[in-house]
């Protein structure tokens, strides 16, 4: 049953990255925003920008562990009509052209709780999703959907944060797979950054306890915070310097879908730069 | 009707959640950021080990009485009980709490257990203001500096109620975030607490949220229920037939029933209206929604079919409220609780009955217990006897009722 055994695209994709010595990019749109169909395209064209994974957000009314940019940007989705349906086709349709960049959902449980997590497990797999991240799931609700999603094939991939101590820290790690995502801040998405230093320090720590990659993420927004992070870590991941972007261009007057693209796509190739040396 | 029983098996308890995963049946749980669990975990370990401390009992009962003026009376309405013909009708006087209403119980409890962490920073929720007032309350008497998030909207509405918490010193912050009300304003708390995880403590204001809250607000607000069983069998020498109580997130009438719940006593909690469940404009979680996922629990919440959260609509900003503590969504499920709406305007009414037959000027929230109250007490003989829980003062809500009357102030 486990789709591992046809292709890991995340193992193998972190794979690649290590062999290629370098650290990879992993970017974060929200499925809808601003509109289904300038998502889409969006999210077709990050692999040739330099995302070399993709977190998709799965829109949601409350989402309690995000800062004010991703908040916004699922109630965009939302009034554009975005689903979790939606997002799921959305998926469909990129793996019709790229199926080599490793696709990760992330969100909150209760839209998946109100489609069915056994029905979206099965749905998730089929349209070629790779791996899940649930903020409001932590290990003490596996049976919820961790258990099943893991079962079938699919990745659960955890948040460790700074306040992670070391014994919670093997409690996290216990039903995880394909990545670890460092929070590196204690504190909602797009705000403050951390210091290289403490990013390293806690990145070491957490090697001591899984081989699995670590991604850092949370308040990096620039190129050179990109290049800093890649340094010492296995992934860098960007959401909320993305989001502001196509925010700024989805909220004027006369929203303009081309420079919105080229602008959200100009700045990822700019922060998959500072992946590169 | 599934009330007047006992468990079916005299081993089994309704009394007994939630279980170590916090769990009543399927709601309830932890749903939260991993940024948050271990301070759940700390909350939860530091709550178990003051329950069996009697310092902390003991400061809890001293303030209890002295401070905020318990036991509140348990108060036969006999002029009210006339009007109605029917069953006798005793309130339960919360509203005469210091800060005039039951949120006050629960704020005096969890601060106590937040100075015994060493904790020096709290933040609240509040939608109409109540449960800010009365944390800003005892920050104010306990020297904590208080940060309390409000819906932008409701800041509006609630005038009075901000400027109140200003006056005690807290810092009242708008939330824009979302559609402004007060499950935005939870949001922003739990994203304050997530970026400030080593000095501060969040009151929660109603038995709903993650593991420990709707347990721990459930024990601090059942000297209620502990009061009035006591009065109601000085006063009577039995206890009562029915027990009826407004329900948002559902912390006043948790208080009042859960000493109850293993008793042979018809328990109904009544949840807003609002313009008519069949609107779709309404609060009532239990009746027009279903289970879900929100703010760290399984619970009824109103939702759209997609899982996205819809706002709330009642007369009331204090039941304004799109979910209900998992204890209620459990005791809903087993039918061991009756769980009724009232409209906006039936509430109206009886805020009008409470005010002309018994000089008392209720709250809105608690005028919808009336509303139903009102509706069963002429069903019931002479003999029987319903409590309902008074659980605030109506101060708030002149302005309010006159839009609604169309009386210009």
């Amino acid at each position: 049953m486990s789709t591992e055994a046809k292709t890991d695209r995340l193992n193998k994709r972190f794979s690649e990255l290590k062999e290629s010595g370098r650290a990879g990019l992993v970017t974060f749109i929200t499925a809808g925003d601003p509109s289904i169909e300038i998502s889409q395209q969006l999210l077709d064209a990050l692999p040739d920008s330099g995302a070399d994974v993709i977190e998709i957000g799965m829109p949601f009314s409350d989402p309690m562990a995000d800062g004010p940019a991703i908040q916004a940007a699922s109630l965009r989705a939302l009034s554009a009509g975005a689903s979790l349906a939606g997002t799921l086709e959305m998926v469909k349709r990129f793996r019709e052209k790229d199926s080599e960049t490793p696709i990760i959902l992330m969100g909150y449980f209760n839209p998946i709780y109100q489609y069915g997590s056994s029905r979206f497990v099965n749905d998730a797999i089929s349209v070629g999703v790779d791996g899940l991240i649930l903020v409001d799931l932590p290990p003490e609700e596996d049976d919820e959907l961790c258990d099943p999603a893991r079962t079938a094939g699919l990745h659960w991939i955890r948040l460790v944060t700074p306040t992670t101590d070391p014994e919670r820290l093997r409690t996290v790690l216990a039903n995880s797979s394909g990545f670890v995502y460092y929070v590196s801040i204690a504190g909602i998405t797009g705000t403050k950054a951390a210091s290289v230093g403490s990013v390293a320090d806690a990145v070491s720590r957490i090697k001591d306890t899984t081989a699995l990659p670590i991604a850092v993420g949370f308040g990096i927004r620039t190129p050179e915070q990109v290049r800093n992070v890649a340094a010492v870590a296995d992934a860098v991941v960007v959401g909320s310097a993305i989001v502001e972007t196509i925010e700024q261009h989805a909220t004027g007057d006369r929203p303009d879908p081309e420079s919105l693209k080229a602008q959200v796509l100009t700045l990822v190739k700019n922060l998959a730069a500072g992946t590169r040396r | 009707m599934a009330s007047h029983q006992s468990p079916a098996n005299p081993l089994e308890s309704y009394r007994s959640g939630p279980d170590e995963r916090g769990h009543f049946g399927i709601f309830g749980g932890r749903f939260v950021a991993e940024t948050l669990m271990p301070l759940i975990l700390e909350l939860e370990a530091a709550y178990e080990e003051a329950k069996q401390s009697p310092e902390f009992q003991r400061d809890f009962d001293y303030y209890a009485a002295h401070y905020i003026g318990r036991p509140s009376p348990l108060y036969f309405a006999e002029s009210l009980t006339k009007r109605l013909g029917g069953a006798k009708i005793y309130f339960k006087r919360d509203e005469l709490n210091h800060t005039g209403a039951h949120k006050i119980n629960n704020t005096l409890g969890q601060i106590l257990l937040a100075k015994r962490m060493g904790k020096t920073r709290i933040i609240a929720e509040t939608g109409a203001g109540q449960h800010g007032v009365a944390t800003a309350t005892v920050c104010a008497l306990f020297d904590l500096p208080c940060v309390v998030y409000m819906g932008a909207t409701d800041i509006e509405r609630q005038a009075p109620n901000v400027f109140r918490m200003k006056l005690l010193g807290a810092e009242v912050v708008p939330v824009t975030s979302g559609t402004g009300t007060l499950k935005d304003a939870m949001n922003d708390a739990l994203r304050d607490w997530v970026a400030n995880v080593d000095n501060t403590f969040y009151i929660i204001g109603t038995v709903a949220g993650p593991h420990p809250y709707p347990m721990m607000v459930r024990d601090f607000q059942s000297v209620i229920g502990n009061e009035t069983k006591e009065q109601i069998l000085a006063a009577e020498g039995r206890l009562p037939d029915a027990l009826v109580a407004c329900i948002g997130g559902g912390s006043n009438a948790m208080g009042l029933f859960h000493p109850f719940l293993d008793d042979p006593v018809r328990i109904v909690g009544v949840e807003a209206g609002g313009l008519g469940v069949e609107t779709g404009k309404h609060a009532a979680s239990l009746t027009g929604g279903h289970p879900g996922v929100l703010h760290g629990n399984r619970t009824y919440l109103l939702q759209d079919p997609d899982g996205q959260i819809i706002d709330a609509h009642s007369i009331s900003a204090g039941l304004d409220y799109p979910g209900i503590g998992p204890e209620h969504a459990w005791l809903f499920d087993q039918q061991r609780v009756d769980y009724v709406s009232v409209t906006d305007e039936e509430a109206l009414e009886a805020f009008k009955l409470c005010c002309e037959t018994e000089g008392i000027i209720p709250a809105l929230e608690p005028a919808h217990a009336l509303a139903h109250v009102s509706k069963l007490a002429p069903q019931m003989s002479p003999d029987e006897i319903i409590v309902m829980n008074l659980c605030g003062r109506g101060d708030k809500d002149i302005f309010t009722v006159a839009e609604a009357l169309g009386v210009k102030l």
